[in-house]
């Protein structure tokens, strides 16, 4: 039995879920309301950090490997600069806000002044928040966890 | 004396002047100068970027390069650190 006593491991239970769903939320209202991408990714890595904390990163690091959470980092930085050069094809330049203003995804263009929230807003900035939200979580995650695993043990393969 | 320490000594003899020569020219506080670009993002990011949060647009749209380096930056992080902790048994 590795990781910290049974009272952090519940607290740490009821406490995860709040945390993932509070980060998630930063990260998809991030063009409406304070925060975004970073913000709500750091978020969701401290929830996994607790996870470590609590359960011991050797229980951690059987559930998940560090390759795949590496690989889901470059995902999110492959697909935040493919946006930005889908900006340069269907926009005019390097980072173009193409969907603004169109009838598609994310197109509606808001009123000017103070106007209510509408979540189909945004253009790009949606997707880019997406993106660099999975990239931060990944990030930041896999630092941690590797951090922790390589402090635990003193040689280790793979 | 010895040589490093004459040449530290220097260095910060120089820079301190600097900073206190900027402590004077510092910009006043709540006294904002350059105002052109601040409203225009002000006036028109609702109707360029389609969004009514307009930091997210000067970060992720305006100041998209910004953006770009910072990832670059966590990523160089993250490689960084898996270079140096994957410890290969040898």
């Amino acid at each position: 039995m590795s990781g910290m006593s049974k009272i952090v491991k519940t607290a740490v239970n009821i406490l995860f879920p709040l945390t993932m769903i509070f980060g998630l939320y930063v990260i998809a209202h991030g063009h409406l309301t304070p925060g975004g991408g970073f913000q709500g990714g750091a978020i969701v890595a401290s929830g996994c950090a607790m996870i470590v904390v609590a359960y011991g990163s050797k229980w951690v690091f059987k559930q998940i490997k560090e390759k795949r959470l590496s690989s889901f980092e470059s995902i999110g930085a492959v697909g935040f600069i493919a946006v930005a050069l889908l900006g340069l094809v269907f926009s005019t330049v390097f980072f173009g806000n193409f969907l603004a203003g169109s009838s598609l995804l994310f197109g509606t263009i808001p009123a000017t002044g103070s106007t209510g929230a509408d979540f189909n807003t945004g253009g790009v900035l949606p997707l880019m928040n997406f993106a660099v939200g999975v990239k931060v979580i990944a990030g930041l995650f896999v630092i941690v966890l590797v951090m922790a695993y390589a402090s635990s043990v003193k040689e280790w393969d793979t | 004396m010895e040589k490093r320490t004459i040449v530290a000594v220097l260095v910060f003899a120089i820079v301190a002047v600097f900073f206190f020569f900027s402590v004077f020219m510092v910009h006043p506080f709540g006294k904002p100068g350059q105002v052109n670009m601040d409203d225009h993002i002000i006036a028109n990011t609702q109707n360029e970027t389609g969004t009514n949060n307009a930091v997210t647009s000067v970060v992720f749209d305006y100041r998209g390069f910004d953006t770009l380096g910072e990832a670059t930056i966590l990523f160089a992080a993250v490689a960084g650190v898996l270079m140096i902790f994957r410890r290969v048994k040898q």
